[in-house]
């Protein structure tokens, strides 16, 4: 098992530095391949009226004049090793990991990070407990009662939900909930969970609520059918030709082989979710990693995009190695090793 | 299975709590409510008038951005709002007065006693600030610190935002790259301090407006001990009514209030709130829904509701009492090429001003409301040294395809001609302006093919590319300009005069080559009767207009909406949009 997981974190790191290689190629090496010098990409970063020796001066202080794989290797050294940055009065010191410095605000990028994680964290959390209770509980009721009143009414919802986008259901549900009822808190607003519990349930239920509304569709969706395919399965009719109670076989054996797919898909929603939940942090303006993200894109910002990405990529991958953990747990006839 | 108890049992809870905050109403709000107002609420109501004046100190002004600060370091700013708001921490030798309609545009002393004082004909000019004005720190403000702050304002390496008017126009020592670089320096060729309460400017030229320049947040005071180079922004000292409380860049920040302030050193500020919240990079739909529900104060960017909210509120009489529909200097604009044929023949530059139609243009950018009137001067009315003329009327400002083809006619192409227009790929209103042109134009026989570039390179390699413009027939280029402020300098010499063109690239002039309008320019920067310089910029107007090198479209307009709960608010005239150290909460 041990063997199994330091294969997989290896496996990890080479996945996270292909993909650090390939954001930093996209948006560092196609514009230049496309024509771009390095002015017209400190043109960016610069005032609206900024003159020729400003771009030049802001495209030597950002090294776009060094080559390519120079840039990308020092970005990689600040990761390991730290980097230093003229602030003019001085250098200042970012230790590793160092994720470099944002363009636009000469702020350090892991920082910035760090402290939108707790946001993003709370907002995924939060609604991924709403979304696995409310989407699994629909789709046990749904599977059990195929065809009924409830099982279309729950599917027609849960249809209306996967296919309606948060900034729809988002901003609607801010302008009737928060700004017509006053139930609840308006956009823009989270307090952090160590500073009031309260203030944070009631800052994040809206967000919750929206974006559980869309994944538990889905997986009210994903349950149903993976519960009607294992109740038509041999071993349920022998369960139950045991005399085993209605309750056991649905929940134990039913529910249990059903959860194995549920398994794999909320690894990945999660884990792409801890990179950031960028549709809802957006709409309800949380600063989490999603909306840092969105500004980070809209702005150009290279280096807040290449360390949200990798984080979102850090995400995806754990949650990946949790799950296929979790297998074993789930499946006795899994053996990880 | 004890794991997956616990489980239940947390997700629960968090249920429960949730439910329950929400079920106990949630958050108090930091303001009074809105039944503390008295004033009538009417469209317009707030735009040439104080609407609901008040003395009533306290509470908390609530502002949302949706964007982000280019910086707080007041040497690294340039955005319209980013001046207005920084007057609550900072103060600059002069300023624009804190009144409603014309007024707005005239220069107050702030930290100087009184208007600069020229000598060496425009050359050299000469301030005197008030005593004991102190930092937040208690330190009392000297003449060095604003020599300080001026200086390092210049080191674009740090500081890539701020204007380059200092930079370029002080006669700083050769190689002098701000006192970061530069350590130790001597400076007196710029900017001398005889004493503690007296600074001399020395410019390379005789600057007739340099009482503007004096305005420019760049002269708040900069105590040396305190700067900390690209770090200042994370606590900028303050000399205003208030400073910073908490500041988490990119998220939010707050203002409190400075008890070293002493308002009987200042004329400009109210300072009656208690605090200012300022939430950044917010959802810009739902801030517009925050600031009708009450729940915000004031879109802090000062540019107007989003179309998403603009038909709810001119469609709703309730909500359009609480708007205002703003002038701004700004103008929507194309610029005329000259260096494609045939548009280096005035006749046919002439045949576009005329055909234009300038309600094809109005409704691109939104409709009188949202977007502006139709324009027919490159200076917009607000701008001092505006005069209202119009060279090629027509009826309704539809365009005159008569007097178009007429001009055609004078210029050798009767059956019109084939160009190219240019403009940004991301602005659809942009799109829509060129498409009106190419609609209205057509009817002349004027041909027009829709080119768009990225926003990011418009001016460094396409539009403002000289060459390129050239080479690849870009004979109209969608444009626009705001004012830096609102004098003829402010507004024309970035966008008129033909020395500022670079053949590398990245002007803002894309079109206007008239040596006539070069002298013109430099004598109205030279002369420093204020009266007889406006005079000058009008002149300036009519010149370029003859020339029709620029075709105007719209004088740029914004529907902002005015807050139920604060008092004071106004439209202040230079920053086009309410007042900030004015504004108190009811």
């Amino acid at each position: 098992m041990i063997t199994y997981i330091i294969r997989r974190l290896f496996a990890a790191l080479v996945l996270l530095f292909i993909v650090s290689a390939a954001v930093f190629a996209i948006f560092y090496l196609i514009p230049r391949l496309a024509g771009a010098t390095p002015e017209t990409l400190a043109t960016r970063y610069v005032g609206r009226a900024a003159t020729p020796e400003t771009v030049h001066l802001i495209a030597s202080k950002l090294g776009f004049y060094d080559p390519i794989w120079v840039q990308y290797g020092r970005w990689v050294k600040a990761i390991f090793f730290g980097s230093s940055y003229d602030i003019g009065t001085g250098v200042e010191h970012c230790p590793a990991p160092c994720f470099g410095y944002s363009f636009l605000t000469e702020q350090p990028v892991w920082p910035d990070l760090v402290s939108r994680f707790p946001v993003t964290l709370s907002l995924a959390i939060g609604a991924a407990v709403l979304w696995v209770f409310f989407g699994v509980s629909t789709g046990v009721i749904s599977a059990l009662r195929p065809g009924s009143v409830l099982d279309r009414s729950a599917m027609g919802i849960s249809l209306a939900g996967v296919s309606l986008p948060i900034f729809f259901t988002g901003l609607l549900s801010l302008l009737i909930f928060s700004y017509k009822l006053g139930w609840t808190a308006p956009g823009g607003s989270y307090t952090p969970f160590t500073e009031n519990p309260g203030e944070w349930a009631y800052d994040m239920l809206l967000p919750w609520i929206v974006l559980a509304f869309q994944f538990s569709a889905a997986y009210a969706r994903l349950t149903r059918a993976g519960m009607l395919e294992t109740l038509g399965e041999d071993y349920i009719r022998t369960a139950r030709a045991k005399g085993l109670p209605e309750r056991t076989v649905n929940l134990q054996h039913g529910l249990r082989a059903a959860l194995t797919p549920l398994l794999t898909i909320f690894g990945l929603d999660f884990g792409l979710l801890l990179g950031g939940a960028i549709l809802t942090e957006q709409v309800f303006s949380l600063p989490g990693l999603g909306k840092y993200a969105v500004d980070a894109i809209t702005n150009n910002d290279l280096p807040k995009i290449l360390g949200v990405t990798m984080v979102a990529a850090f995400f995806v991958v754990i949650a990946n190695l949790v799950v296929d953990l979790l297998y074993a747990v789930v499946d006795p006839r899994v053996r990880i090793g | 299975m004890i794991g997956k108890t616990r489980v239940l049992v947390a997700g629960t809870a968090v249920m429960a709590l949730g439910l329950t905050a929400a079920c106990g109403g949630g958050k108090s709000s930091s303001t009074s409510s809105s039944s503390g107002s008295s004033a009538k609420p009417a469209f317009n109501a707030a735009l040439n008038t104080v609407y609901n004046p008040s003395t009533k100190k306290g509470g908390t002004v609530r502002m949302a951005n949706s964007g982000d600060w280019e910086s707080l370091d007041p040497g690294d700013m340039y955005y319209g709002y980013e001046w207005d708001f920084g007057r609550l921490y900072g103060r600059s030798l002069m300023t624009f007065k804190s009144e409603p309609g014309a007024a707005g545009n005239e220069l107050t002393p702030d930290l100087a006693t009184a208007a600069g004082v020229p000598s060496d004909a425009g050359k050299t000019w000469t301030y005197k600030i008030k005593p004991n004005i102190k930092f937040e720190d208690g330190a009392v403000v000297k003449t060095a610190d604003i020599k300080y702050a001026v200086a390092r304002s210049i080191d674009k390496q740090v500081f890539p935002d701020g204007p380059a008017y200092f930079d370029a126009m002080l006669n700083w020592p050769a190689g002098y790259k701000g006192p970061y670089k530069s350590k130790g320096a001597n400076i007196d060729s710029a900017i001398q301090t005889p004493d503690d309460t007296t600074i001399v400017f020395h410019l390379k030229k005789a600057f007739g407006g340099f009482d503007y320049l004096a305005a420019l947040p760049q002269t708040y005071p900069v105590p040396q001990a305190k700067d900390t180079g690209a770090n200042y922004k994370q606590h900028v000292v303050s000399t205003g009514p208030y400073m910073f409380d908490q500041n988490n860049l990119g998220k939010n920040f707050s203002l409190k209030r400075n008890p070293n302030w002493d308002a009987s050193t200042d004329t400009v500020r109210k300072a009656l709130p208690d605090a200012f919240q300022v939430q950044l990079n917010g959802n810009a739909d739902d801030i517009d829904n925050r600031l009708i529900a009450g729940s915000l104060d004031v879109d802090v960017v000062g540019t107007g509701v989003q179309p998403a909210a603009l038909g709810r509120v001119v469609g709703d009489p309730t909500l359009k009492a609480q708007a205002d529909n703003a002038q701004q200097a700004r103008l929507w604009y194309t610029s005329i090429n000259g260096n494609v044929a045939p548009l280096n023949n005035v006749d046919c530059r002439k045949a576009v001003e005329l055909a234009a139609d300038k309600t094809g243009y109005q409704s691109a950018y939104g409709g009188a409301l949202a977007g502006g009137d139709p324009a027919t001067t490159v200076m917009p009315p607000t701008v001092v040294g505006y005069q209202k003329f119009d060279l090629y009327p027509s009826p309704d400002n539809k365009g005159d395809t008569t007097a178009a083809k007429q001009a055609l006619q004078a210029c050798n192409q009767p059956n019109g001609f084939s160009t190219n227009i240019s403009y940004r790929a991301e602005r659809p209103k942009e799109k829509a302006a060129a498409e009106a042109l190419q609609e209205s134009l057509g009817k002349v026989g004027i041909k027009l093919t829709l080119k768009a570039f990225p926003q990011s390179a418009y001016f460094s390699q396409y539009a403002g590319n000289p060459p390129y413009a050239k080479t690849n027939g870009l004979g109209l280029m969608i444009n626009g300009w705001g004012a830096d402020w609102n004098d003829g300098f402010g507004f024309l010499s970035q966008i008129v005069d033909s020395r500022v063109i670079r053949e590398t690239g990245g002007s803002s002039n894309t079109s206007v080559r008239d040596p006539q309008v070069d002298s013109m320019l430099d004598a109205a920067v030279a002369t420093t009767d204020a009266n007889a310089r406006n005079q000058q910029w009008a002149a300036i107007d009519k010149k370029v207009m003859e020339d029709a090198y620029i075709l105007p479209g719209v004088y740029s307009k914004a529907l902002l909406f005015r807050s139920k709960n604060l008092t004071n608010m106004y439209v202040q005239q230079n920053y086009a949009m309410y007042d900030y150290a004015s504004l108190g909460v009811a």
